[in-house]
């Protein structure tokens, strides 16, 4: 039987939806045994919504002061010692599970298959290299604890509806005062979020600044839509760093993707490629975007973006 | 603060179209451009400015890789790093054990701060800083798009799905960097020339007691699947009505 961690991803009050997805992925190991661990100061509110996840076994509540925030300095000598009990250990691959999952395998001296989007039997897996232009099979040695970063944007979450039992462990593990939080920066907006968003109207360099760069935002107010942008719109400061879509960015699969003024760079197709249906409106019709696009509309975005909001009423 | 190393890959230039051979053993590598990775060259930059602000700060550029890496770290001597250390193997190591080899390299070389990229854009598996870190039992900051340093001390903004996180780690400390960091500089014929002269050690895994194992096979390499070019429309009425025909509106 295989026994599968999973180290949710939460922020104190809401359970990440990346964690459900990891849940789908382990449910595709054969004869998976699934557990959900919560490290935080206080996960009682997080741990029920886990609990509730369709085919996850037990919780196991992590609970110390230290845990407040998610350092992985922290957080990896207890998931460590959490994994002496499971054949595998899964992390979102979100900044959170990226950063921490390595540290959690070089800790117990094993390798790590990132970006898992593909189980094929209990340690052979799927996964992108080379910014999703090629797909490897590995297998990984079965005698060894398999660490894994699960791609959220290759599984579904798992349906709610189930009742885990939620246990809470005291792990005797020494931490480190090295490293300290200091604060956090977030754009808090009242949009749907990028990564679970069903729709996502993103904008690129041609938007030309800040202040046009909201023109996307009326139109993704009409779609309930979330809002993302390419890198060169990030970096000019028309948009926040975390809008960003592709290698670099965030990986996303919704069911539309408007790219508007996005040329459609090998880097930012990285981030898209799983999204059901994508829609490019660019003024060059030569646009590698158009090459992926299942919907194409050639011409100038400040004249079709207040023409498709007004369409649709 | 006295020291900083950097870890350099050589890897396929980010302007490669990559093609996957068609038997399956792997992507074309014949002929192909190679460069700095892109996030090390984001590191090396970010090291050589904390370099000229500050005084006395040796750069130690390190790299794993076959002999012509030796190319990569010319490129990073003439940005302006000190000197070189080539550790020289034909085969490609695994994140562990690059990070392995790392350390071996830092309890030689004893530096303040390690510097890498967030990710090599050939594995593309963002790991082998966050274990560097973890067994030289270490900080680690990851997705640095800020550093400031203090005495014995980095405060790092990080790039998080949220936003922006601080933190503040003690040093010794491994970092490492993403693309808004900063902006490298190109590299001029002089510094080119200047950099033929400087030191470019080359050691081996055996020399510093690394030893390989596969840990993860590879089996095969396939293409992605494809998407279909879709359809053109001719305006924003039509393309109102393709959606929602598709029952995306
Ligand atoms: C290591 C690495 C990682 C990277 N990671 C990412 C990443 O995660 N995400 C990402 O997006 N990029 C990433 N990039 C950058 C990527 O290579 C491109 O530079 C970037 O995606 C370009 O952004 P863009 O399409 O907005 O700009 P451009 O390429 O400049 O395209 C602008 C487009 O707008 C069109 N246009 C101009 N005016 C109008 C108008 N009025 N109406 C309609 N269309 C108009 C133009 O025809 C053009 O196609 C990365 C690069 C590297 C090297
Ligand atoms: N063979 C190598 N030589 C030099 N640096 C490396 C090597 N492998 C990984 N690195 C460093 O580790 C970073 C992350 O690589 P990876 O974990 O493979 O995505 C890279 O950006 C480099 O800074």
């Amino acid at each position: 039987m295989h026994k599968v961690l999973i180290i949710g991803e939460h922020d104190g009050k809401a359970l990440n939806p990346a964690t459900a997805k990891c849940v789908t992925c382990a449910t595709n190991i054969p004869d998976a045994e699934i557990t959900v661990a919560l490290l935080g100061a206080d996960t009682s509110s997080v741990a029920s919504q886990a609990a509730a996840i369709t085919g996850v076994k037990s919780v196991l509540r992590v609970d110390r002061p230290e845990n407040m925030h998610p350092l992985a300095a922290i957080f990896a000598p207890q998931a460590a010692a959490l994994a002496a009990d499971y054949t595998h250990v899964f992390g979102p691959s979100t900044s959170f599970g990226k950063d921490l999952m390595p540290r959690i395998a070089a800790l117990l001296g094993v390798t790590q298959v990132s970006d898992l989007m593909a189980v094929e039997a209990p340690y052979r897996f799927r996964r992108p290299i080379y910014a999703g232009n090629a797909i490897v099979t590995v297998e990984a040695d079965p005698t060894r604890k398999l660490i894994a970063t699960v791609r959220v944007a290759s599984f579904q979450a798992a349906p709610g509806g189930g009742q885990a039992t939620v246990d809470s462990k005291t792990l005797n593990v020494s931490l480190p005062s090295h490293t300290r939080y200091v604060g956090a920066k977030s754009g808090s907006t009242d949009r749907p979020d990028l990564q679970t968003a069903a729709r996502v109207v993103s904008g690129g360099r041609a938007l030309g600044s800040a202040e046009n760069f909201k023109l996307l935002f009326g139109l993704a107010d009409k779609l309930g839509a979330a809002v993302g942008a390419s890198r060169a719109a990030v970096d000019a400061g028309y948009a926040p760093n975390e809008m960003q879509v592709g290698q670099t960015g965030k990986i996303i699969s919704p069911e539309m993707y408007i790219a508007i003024g996005i040329s459609g760079a090998i880097q930012h197709l990285t981030g898209i490629k799983d999204a059901r249906t994508i829609v490019a409106i660019n003024k060059d019709g030569e646009a590698p975007i158009f090459e992926v696009a299942d919907v194409g509309l050639v011409g100038d975005l400040f004249q079709i973006v207040p023409e498709l909001e007004r369409l649709l009423g | 603060m006295q020291k900083i190393m950097v870890c350099i890959k050589r890897v396929v230039d980010y302007n490669v179209r990559i093609r996957v051979k068609p038997d399956g053993s792997g992507v074309m590598l014949d002929g192909v451009k190679m460069s700095v990775n892109p996030f090390d060259e984001i590191a090396l930059e970010e090291a050589l400015r904390i370099k000229e602000r500050g005084s006395n700060i040796e750069v130690v550029a390190v790299s794993i890789g076959v002999a012509d890496t030796q190319q990569q770290l010319r490129t990073a001597l003439a940005m302006g790093a000190d000197r070189a250390i080539l550790v020289q193997t034909d085969v490609a190591v695994e994140p562990l054990t690059a990070a392995q080899t790392f350390l071996a390299l830092a309890k030689k070389e004893n530096p303040d701060l390690i510097f890498l990229g967030k990710q090599a854009i050939d594995d593309d598996a963002n790991q082998t800083g966050q274990m560097l870190a973890a067994i030289w039992d270490r900080p680690q900051a990851t997705y640095a798009s800020k550093i400031e340093i203090s005495a014995g001390k980095a405060s790092v903004t990080r790039e998080v799905d949220a936003g922006l996180e601080t933190i503040e780690v003690d040093l010794p400390a491994v970092v490492t960097v993403d693309l808004r960091l900063n902006e490298p500089r190109y590299v001029k014929l002089p510094d080119i020339m200047k950099a033929k002269k400087k030191p470019l050690e080359v050691t081996s895994l055996d020399a510093l007691g690394i030893s390989t194992g596969v840990l993860l096979k590879t089996l095969k390499t396939e293409p992605p699947p494809q998407r279909q070019k879709g359809a053109m429309v001719k305006d924003v009425a039509e393309l109102v009505d393709v959606l929602k025909k598709k029952g995306l509106i």
